[in-house]
């Protein structure tokens, strides 16, 4: 982490194109022969900045070093936690040795994008056909869920779902544009339709 | 108990559904005061992330109070106000001893290239969100913080992810005196990912989006120069330009897989999925930064896969960065940093919308109507403590 620093501040002795504040005026450093470097602002040029340079030194940033053991500022657990009892399915990656002694649980497979969603899970996570199964099984999801909701006697509304009020205050020329162009492309597979309908008849 | 319902791409509902019940001795359920829509939830409401079931609630940064404790909880009680981290870790395995709590080996059993996240999919482990009234937390007794009592709830909301997230960005850049950092990306975490690029001492800061109203904002919250891609013929050449044709030290993608501004990285990455969203921003990345120079990514990307300019990075000898945030470690100095007035995130909030109105708050924030920087959703019982504390002293 830090040997980056040491060859910025070697090379700054050397030329001392690279140091804040040791440059002409307007903070600009001119090529020569190909040797370019780009301008620097002085601390001074940096006074007006809110909170400029307060974690400049590593020692502020908590992340740095990257990997800090023991961890800080948590209450560290003894141990591993105990195991979550299952109650409902959950798929398990096959790149780990079995469940996590953590997991959510919240809905489980079912339907049809259920037994997709289970297919998925044969297959690695590196195996490229486990997320494009899971793409497919989201898809699928969500026809079954138009199809739960109308079991339920509930009839979406698509529209108010996808935000249609917010789009008729906030932006109601685009929304008129949506829709007449949705009315053009509709007109115009109509009126193809008609035409193809015409030419097999 | 009301939730943010998750219906298909572009469709969400507030809906309702059983309350969440302690599952685990270690859990706690939370009674949110405050969600906030994220950046990244819009990968997921536009359905780009695999395994987003219908019916999941979504949200990742939330606070509220402890309503209920498992048996094992003893860090934390009823009525405690708490802010939760969006990574849901164990603080034991290997990866937590390492302060990598992002990436925790031991709450996600459906992925192990992803730690665990509230409301991110069944990807990120399968758990509800907090853009509802109450929310399962596992592991209560590491992952939460107590609010401290001068912290706004405003700020300690944009402290569960947006904050820590601009701040690891710029940590993991590896900024030195002096440097030209370029962030991609203007919402919450590019916002604040300039910020904290000054607090680490960086010589000019520079942000790139195309939305003229966030970079009106970033110019002022964040005092730095703007560029707005849609005037800029190549991005790579306009920051040579910039730097006298050195390029950036550091380069910030704080944008992620649904980059616009190049309709060849839209079509494959959003628009029919051939890769894992649009890789736009990590070539602009790449392809700014000077040689020897750093690369932070925390914009999200899906899965599978993204075609990057890999060569160019070896070649120009680049190291490249990426992380979720590991939120917790970042709280004690980010705290310090707003008490200290360095660092005001609620300005940024700009919107307040019931959780009711889900569907529009989401619409909102995706097509960037109304001049949306950053929304929170007020659950119905948010208030209900303050509202019984009324009555006690009447
Ligand atoms: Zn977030
Ligand atoms: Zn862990």
């Amino acid at each position: 982490m830090e040997t980056r620093n040491d060859i910025v501040s070697a090379n700054d002795q050397h030329d001392g194109h690279h140091a804040p504040g040791e440059h002409d005026g307007d903070g600009h450093v001119g090529h020569v022969h190909g040797h370019i470097a780009p301008r620097r602002p002085t601390r001074d040029q940096l006074q007006h900045i809110q909170g400029w340079g307060a974690d400049l030194d590593r020692k502020n940033r908590p992340g740095v070093p990257m990997e800090r053991t023991p961890p800080r500022f948590i209450n560290v657990p003894d141990g591993d936690p105990a195991p979550q009892e299952q109650h409902v399915e959950v798929l398990v990656s096959t790149e780990r040795p079995g469940r996590t002694p953590l997991f959510g649980s919240v809905q489980p497979p079912s339907g049809l994008s259920g037994a997709i969603r289970r297919l998925a899970f044969k297959s690695t996570e590196n195996d490229v056909r486990h997320w494009l199964l899971l793409l497919l099984a989201d898809r699928v999801n969500v026809v079954e869920g138009i199809g739960d909701d109308l079991a339920k006697g509930k009839v979406p509304n698509i529209l108010a779902e996808m935000g249609i009020k917010s789009e008729l205050k906030h932006n109601p020329a685009g929304l008129a544009k949506k829709v007449a162009l949705g009315a053009a492309v509709i007109g115009v597979a109509c009126y193809l339709m008609q035409r193809r309908g015409r030419r097999y008849r | 108990m009301l939730a943010m319902n998750y219906r298909g791409p572009y469709r969400v509902r507030a809906d309702h559904k059983p309350d969440p019940v302690i599952e685990h001795p270690g859990d706690a359920i939370v009674r949110v005061t405050r969600a906030c829509i994220c950046g990244s939830d819009l990968h997921l409401y536009h359905g780009l992330v695999p395994d987003t079931r219908v019916g999941h609630t979504f949200g990742h940064e939330f606070i509220g109070v402890v309503e209920e404790v498992g048996s094992s909880v003893q860090n934390l009680k009823v009525g405690d106000k708490v802010l939760v981290p969006f990574n849901i870790f164990c603080g034991s395995c290997t990866l937590c001893q390492h302060e990598l709590y992002g990436n925790c080996h031991n709450t996600n059993a459906q992925s192990t290239a992803v730690g665990a996240i509230y409301g991110y999919s069944h990807t990120a482990g399968g758990y509800d969100g907090g853009q509802a009234e109450y929310v399962r937390v596992p592991m209560a007794d590491v992952g939460p913080m107590v609010i401290p009592d001068d912290i706004h709830d405003d700020d300690a909301v944009l402290l569960t992810d947006a904050l820590p997230t601009g701040y690891q960005a710029a940590e993991m850049g590896d900024i030195e005196e002096g440097d030209t950092v370029v962030v991609f990306g203007a919402g919450p975490v590019g916002i604040f990912a300039a910020k904290s690029a000054w607090l680490m001492g960086a010589g000019r800061v520079i942000v790139v989006d195309e939305v003229e109203y966030r970079l009106e904002f970033v110019k002022r919250y964040a005092q730095c120069e703007v560029v707005n891609f849609k005037e800029v013929k190549d991005m790579a050449l306009h920051i040579k330009k910039m730097t006298d044709w050195v390029g950036a030290d550091v380069c910030i993608d704080a944008v992620g897989c649904e980059a616009a501004g190049n309709t060849m990285q839209t079509i494959t990455g959003v628009y029919t999925m051939m890769q894992a969203g649009s890789a736009t921003v990590l070539h602009w990345c790449i392809n700014s930064v000077r040689k020897g120079g750093n690369v932070s990514i925390v914009g999200v990307y899906g899965p599978t896969f993204n075609a990057v300019p890999i060569g160019n990075a070896l070649n120009k000898g680049l190291t490249l960065r990426m992380n979720q945030a590991s939120v917790r470690r970042h709280l004690p100095r980010l705290i310090e940093h707003i008490r200290a007035g360095r660092i005001d995130p609620k300005q940024i909030i700009t919107h307040r919308v019931p959780l009711e109105e889900v569907s529009d708050a989401y619409h909102i924030f995706s097509s960037k109507l109304d001049n949306c920087i950053k929304t929170i959703l007020v659950p119905p019982r948010a208030n209900e403590v303050r509202a019984v504390k009324a009555s006690v002293q009447h």
